[in-house]
C-alpha cells in the first residue's frame, strides 16, 4: 500500500480548457450572459455621516481617544484599540502631507482614462501620525509630485457640496 | 504535553498532521470548465497522490473568494459536489487572497484537533465569469463614502503600498522588477501556468503604465483555476507513503482595516503571522531553519515586501537578496520555485496551487523540473488578502 520512493513529479496532470473572450463573443463556447441589476442605499452611521456634515461646512473633522492619546481621521464612534467610545470631536485643518502617491493610467473597470489622475495618502494636519485619507491631487503635473510634498484642499463652493468626500475636489501644492 | 503560549493561544495537539497528497488543475485567464468541473480534476489528482479514494474523505475544507466573480451567492453550495463534500461535514473558508493559506490551515485544525483523520481541502477560483473584466467587481471592496466616490481601481492600494516601500526603503523599480523577471522564467518549467516567460527588467519598466508605479508586468494575471490537499493523522500517514510532509506551525494575523492610517511600509500583518507559526515550529532564525519559501506574489514588489515581514530579510534588504540571486531555484534560500502568482497564475484562493501545494511537492521532492537545488527539510508558505492586511502562514517539514 505504501507509495514508498516512487519517482513522480507534481502535478500529476495540467488540465483545463483554455477558452478566450473572442470565443464567448463568437458563441464558440456555450454560455450564458445576464447583467444583474442590484440597487444598493447604505447609511452613513454614527461617524462617517457627522464626517461628510462637516465636509458640507468645510471642515474636516477627527475623532480623539484620551487612552491611546490618537487624534484619528477618518472618524470612527469607537477606538479600535482601547476598544472604548471615543472622547470628543476635533476640527482638522484641511492641509496636510503626501505619504505616497500614484499616477493612474485607469478607472474602476480598468479601463483607460483620458488622462492619468494623480491619487495620494495625505496625512491631515492636526491628526496623529500616519492619519491619513486617500484623495485626489490637482493642479501640478503628475511628475512633480514628490512624497512630503505639503498640500491643500481645494473645496467645491458651498452651494455645490452635498456632504461628500468629492466637497473637496482635490488638493493642490501649498506654496510658502 | 508540550504547550506553547502566544497572548493566551495554547498549541496542543491530538495528533501530528502529514499532508500526503495535492492536485490542481491548469492556470488560464478563461477556462471552459465549471467552478465544480475544476473541483473534480484538482481532487482526483490529490486522491490519486495520496493512494485514497472520496471514501475514505471523512471531511471537506473548501476555499473560495468573493460570491461576485462567479455571479452566484453561496458558491460553497454550488461548488460541493466537485468538492467531494456531500454526506460529509463541508465548509467554507475565506479570507480574501489569504484563504490560498487559510484554507489548509482550516484543514489542519480538523486533523490536529483529533476531529478526524483524513481531511481534503479544496479551493476554487472561476474569475472570468464576471466578464470582461474582474476588476468590475473588485471595486465593490472599496469603502462605500470614503474611497468609491473617488472612482477608485484596486490597483490604486498596491501601487500606493508599492511606492511608500519604495520611498522609505529607497528601493528602485529596477530591483523590484527581478521578481517578476524570476517568477515568470520559474514558471516556465510548471505545466499549469498561465503567463510564464523569458522577460527582462526593460520589459517590465516600459510596460503598460496602470497606477504608477504598477506596470502591467508588475502584476499577476487574474486566473481560472482549483487546487486540492489532502491531510491526515500521522497513523494514516504511515500506511500511506514513506514519504510525508508535516505541518509543523500554522499562523495568521490581522491588521487594522483602516488601511490609510497603516504605514505601508513594512507589513505588520505579516510579522505577526510568522511570530505565531515559528513560535509553534520552534523557529527562531528563520534565514537559516527554513530552506524554500512561497510568498504571495501577486505584485512583485509584495514577494520582497512579506520576505522582509516574514523576517527573511532586514527591512529594504530584499532586494538584495534578489540581485544576489539567493532567491533563485538554485540560490540559497529559493522564493517562489514553482513561478508563484506572477508567473503561474492568480486564481485568488486556488493560489494554494503554487502555495500550500507547492511547499508539500518540495519538501517530498516531487516538484520535477522546478526542484530547487539545495536539500531541503523546511519550507514556508504564506498568502495576504482581505483588504490588504490579513496574512496566513505555514511551514512543513519533511522531518517529523
Ligand atoms: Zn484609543
Amino acid at each position: 500500500m505504501a507509495v514508498g520512493k516512487r519517482k513522480i513529479e507534481c502535478p500529476l496532470y495540467a488540465e483545463g480548457t483554455a477558452v478566450s473572450e473572442e470565443d464567448i463573443k463568437t458563441r464558440k463556447v456555450t454560455h450564458y450572459e445576464d447583467h444583474p441589476d442590484i440597487r444598493y442605499s447604505w447609511t452613513a452611521g454614527q461617524a462617517i455621516s457627522r464626517f461628510l456634515n462637516g465636509l458640507k461646512e468645510g471642515k474636516i473633522l477627527g475623532v480623539k481617544c484620551d487612552g491611546c492619546k490618537r487624534i484619528m481621521v477618518p472618524p470612527r464612534m469607537f477606538c479600535e484599540l482601547c476598544y472604548k467610545p471615543i472622547d470628543g470631536w476635533v476640527e482638522l485643518k484641511d492641509t496636510g502631507t503626501i505619504l505616497t502617491y500614484s499616477i493612474s493610467y485607469i478607472d474602476p473597470d480598468a479601463r483607460p482614462l483620458p488622462k492619468p489622475i494623480v491619487v495620494a495618502l495625505i496625512q491631515i494636519d492636526g491628526a496623529s501620525q500616519n492619519m491619513a485619507i486617500m484623495h485626489l491631487i490637482g493642479e501640478i503635473e503628475p511628475e512633480k509630485v514628490y512624497v512630503g510634498m505639503r498640500v491643500k484642499a481645494v473645496w467645491k463652493p458651498e452651494n455645490e457640496r452635498e456632504g461628500s468626500v468629492t466637497d473637496i475636489k482635490y488638493w493642490k501644492p501649498l506654496e510658502g | 504535553m508540550e504547550v506553547e503560549v502566544i497572548k493566551g493561544l495554547k498549541f496542543q495537539k491530538k495528533q501530528d498532521v502529514a499532508i500526503v497528497g495535492a492536485g490542481m488543475t491548469s492556470f488560464k485567464r478563461r477556462l471552459n470548465e465549471t467552478g465544480r468541473e475544476l473541483n473534480y480534476y484538482a481532487v482526483r489528482q490529490a486522491l490519486e497522490e495520496a493512494g485514497l479514494t472520496i471514501d475514505d474523505v471523512e471531511i471537506v475544507v473548501l476555499g473560495s473568494a468573493p460570491d461576485a466573480f462567479d455571479g452566484v451567492h453561496m458558491k460553497e453550495e454550488y461548488l460541493s459536489d466537485g468538492a467531494g463534500g456531500f454526506d460529509r461535514p463541508y465548509m467554507r473558508y475565506f479570507v480574501g487572497g489569504g484563504t490560498a493559506v487559510f484554507a489548509p490551515i482550516a484543514g489542519y485544525f480538523h486533523v490536529a484537533s483529533g476531529l478526524a483523520d483524513v481531511c481534503l481541502v479544496v479551493c476554487e477560483e472561476k474569475m472570468s465569469s464576471c466578464h470582461p473584466h474582474p476588476q468590475s467587481a473588485f471595486k465593490y471592496i472599496w469603502d462605500f463614502f470614503l474611497d468609491r466616490p473617488l472612482k477608485p481601481n484596486l490597483i490604486w492600494i498596491f501601487a500606493l503600498e508599492m511606492r511608500r516601500y519604495m520611498h522609505v526603503n529607497n528601493v528602485k523599480h529596477e530591483d523590484i522588477a527581478l521578481v517578476s523577471v524570476k517568477n515568470k522564467a520559474n514558471a516556465l518549467d510548471h505545466p499549469c501556468s498561465h503567463v510564464a516567460e523569458k522577460i527582462t527588467v526593460e520589459d517590465v519598466l516600459n510596460s503598460e503604465p496602470m497606477a504608477l508605479p504598477v506596470r502591467r508586468l508588475d502584476v499577476s494575471p487574474p486566473s481560472d483555476g482549483a487546487a486540492a490537499l489532502v491531510m491526515v493523522a500521522a497513523h494514516k500517514a504511515r500506511h500511506l507513503t514513506d514519504e510525508p510532509v508535516w505541518v509543523t506551525g500554522v499562523g495568521w494575523s490581522l491588521d487594522t482595516t483602516w488601511w490609510t492610517n497603516r504605514d505601508l511600509y513594512y507589513p505588520r500583518y505579516a510579522a505577526e503571522s510568522a511570530k505565531m507559526a515559528y513560535k509553534m515550529a520552534h523557529i527562531t532564525d528563520p534565514r537559516k531553519q527554513i530552506d524554500v519559501v512561497e510568498p504571495y506574489d501577486p505584485f512583485d514588489y509584495k514577494e520582497l515586501h512579506h520576505l522582509e515581514g516574514l523576517g527573511f530579510a532586514k527591512k529594504g534588504e530584499a532586494p538584495i537578496l534578489t540581485k544576489e540571486g539567493v532567491t533563485q531555484r538554485d540560490g540559497d534560500l529559493p522564493v517562489c520555485p514553482s513561478g508563484g502568482l506572477l508567473g503561474v497564475g492568480n486564481p485568488i484562493s486556488a493560489a494554494m496551487g503554487v502555495k500550500a501545494c507547492e511547499i508539500y511537492w518540495q519538501l517530498s521532492y516531487r516538484a520535477g523540473k522546478r526542484q530547487v537545488a539545495k536539500e531541503v527539510s523546511t519550507g514556508l508558505c504564506q498568502a495576504w488578502g482581505d483588504l490588504m492586511q490579513i496574512s496566513t502562514v505555514m511551514i512543513m517539514s519533511n522531518k517529523r
